[in-house]
């Protein structure tokens, strides 16, 4: 569990369907949840019902630990729209521990200090429609007096 | 790396031989013209019928002589009302996207092979200038919503997301791109419909301002209004015809379908399958290639490509290029024309209505001399590539 905080990047409410409602309701609550197969294991993203290696339907929800390394990244600094105005800022792909690769943004450091290989954990920001984007931040030792 | 490398593994890939189909007639808008009036508001279809116009004329053919149609970027049904090709045997509409062009190719020449059509158009058209385009988003994969979440506005950032991990992996430096950037601006300046013609040194290069770092604006394509067209027929009736016929002598082509548009071999390992199956069918190797014509959206693109093709080695391409090599009179020519960050962006094609005008000798200052054999790539989530050759 952590805590959902006001957003310091823009926080779009995100599209829900079927397959991501519980996804988007766990963040609400601080939880970084995905998707299982329990018949090769595989850990998935996006969450879906239907495993994508084995095309088994017998996938269930766990506790993602919600840390990962940063696998690569890209200073934004020309964009358009919402995000024109918070250039610039770090749009990244991050090696969750359990496997799988998620776009994300890194948060809470400075833009250029950012490293393919980093350590980085979850914090969740509030859309305000029930739900909370995942953004990753630098793991330091004293990581948890920044939240 | 998410797949093993032994090419071995790829047999039974499509790939298809094309001993008799070609390429009869091309037509491009003049982008220069339409990119330097500013004042001007382009229609798509206008832009269409005159490139389709121009391709005709350039094999002496009507619309009367084309029984298969494939709109790219545009829909058939107004594309054929403008052009009065109302009655065609058989239409496709592709998406606006890069990788539909070798694609789109690829069907034409289906087309003909199989009979379900002697004659094909293909034709391309944007007004993306004129209706305020702006490339990424998402539109073109499911994953575009979710990433849009984080402040993925533009397919650049993809690439430069993959090329951040290509300069980690094998050392490139940060003028690693400036020889392609400075040779399709040299290339530009000897193509009198190229949007940009002005030569860029390395210095200018470096100066150029991040968009999406480390990746720079004059590592982008152009977005720009213009249309291509091309009319493909068998080698039979192509001899009959008013220009020499440019033998599409092998096509081969391999997907890598994903949510998103990074690769994590740099679509090395689908490269190389589809080079493979190329050089195979058509028994003609890199070394044989007299100019390249590399698709060329975001310049760490040629990279990925020159190495999955077998062209420069893996993960030293950036050195590779360095040396002249690619330039005109150098020993492998590449993105004649200028390509997307000097001529146009026309998303492949008028990159395949480059190579038909090298193959034929018709590329005024900047023709490649005794040029024979011409390769397109295009690395992208669908790779393809084509040889074409002198009938």
């Amino acid at each position: 569990m952590s805590e959902v905080r006001s957003p310091v990047l823009p926080a779009a409410r995100p599209v829900v369907n079927p397959d991501t409602e519980e996804f988007w309701k766990a963040t609400a609550e601080g939880r970084f949840i995905g998707r299982r197969c329990d018949d090769c294991g595989s850990a998935m993203w996006y969450p879906r019902p239907i495993c994508p290696f084995c095309h088994s339907s017998n996938t269930r929800w766990e506790d993602f630990t919600g840390r990962g390394t940063v696998y690569s990244f890209s200073v934004v600094h020309r964009a358009g729209g919402e995000w024109k105005g918070v250039t610039p800022y770090v749009l990244a792909y991050v090696e969750l521990e359990e496997g799988p690769r998620m776009m994300t943004n890194i948060v809470d450091c400075d833009v250029e200090s950012v490293a393919i290989g980093d350590e980085v954990e979850v914090v969740f920001e509030d859309t305000g429609h029930g739900s909370a984007l995942p953004r990753f931040r630098p793991v330091r030792a004293e990581a948890g007096s920044q939240a | 790396m998410a797949r093993g490398h032994d090419l071995h593994e790829y047999k039974g890939d499509i790939a298809m031989a094309m001993k008799d189909v070609a390429i009869v007639g091309v037509g491009t808008s003049d982008f220069r013209r339409l990119y330097a009036d500013k004042s001007q508001k382009n229609d798509v279809y206008q832009l269409a019928a005159e490139a389709f116009r121009d391709a005709l004329e350039d094999c002496g053919a009507t619309q009367k002589d084309v029984d298969g149609l494939l709109c790219v970027n545009i829909k058939y049904g107004p594309f054929g009302d403008m052009t009065g090709l109302t009655g065609p045997g058989f239409v496709h509409d592709l998406e606006g996207t890069g990788r539909m062009s070798g694609v789109a190719l690829q069907e034409a020449c289906s087309l003909v092979e199989s009979g379900a059509a002697h004659t094909v158009a293909v034709v391309y058209a944007t007004n993306g200038r004129t209706a305020g385009l702006k490339y990424g988003g998402g539109d073109a994969d499911p994953a575009g919503a979710y990433d849009a979440m984080y402040g993925m506005t533009s397919t650049g950032a993809y690439l430069s997301m993959m090329y951040q991990r290509y300069r980690h992996l094998y050392g490139a430096p940060e003028d690693a791109l400036a020889p392609l950037a400075i040779n399709n601006r040299a290339n530009g300046a000897r193509n009198p419909i190229a949007v940009f013609q002005q030569e860029i040194t390395k210095d200018e290069y470096l100066a150029s301002r991040f968009i999406s770092q480390p990746l720079r604006k004059l590592d982008y394509c152009i977005i720009n209004d213009g249309a291509v067209a091309f009319i493909v027929t068998s080698m039979d009736r192509a001899r009959g015809m008013s220009k020499k016929p440019v033998r599409v002598a092998a096509t081969a082509g391999r997907a890598e379908l994903g949510r998103s548009y990074i690769s994590p071999d740099f679509y090395y390992a689908t490269s190389a399958a589809v080079a493979e199956d190329l050089y195979k069918k058509s028994g003609i190797g890199p070394d044989q290639i007299d100019c390249m014509q590399v698709y060329d959206n975001f310049l760490p693109t040629i990279l990925f490509t020159l190495e999955g093709f077998g062209h420069a080695p893996r993960g030293a391409s950036w050195e590779w290029i360095r040396d002249g090599r690619i330039e005109l009179g150098g020993e492998r020519p590449m993105n004649t024309s200028g390509g997307h960050t000097s001529e146009s962006y026309m998303q492949g094609f008028a990159l395949h209505v480059e190579a038909v005008r090298q193959v034929r000798g018709e590329a005024g200052e900047r023709q490649v001399e005794n040029c024979g054999t011409v390769q397109y790539m295009c690395v992208s989530p669908i790779v393809t590539s084509h040889i074409f050759t002198a009938d």
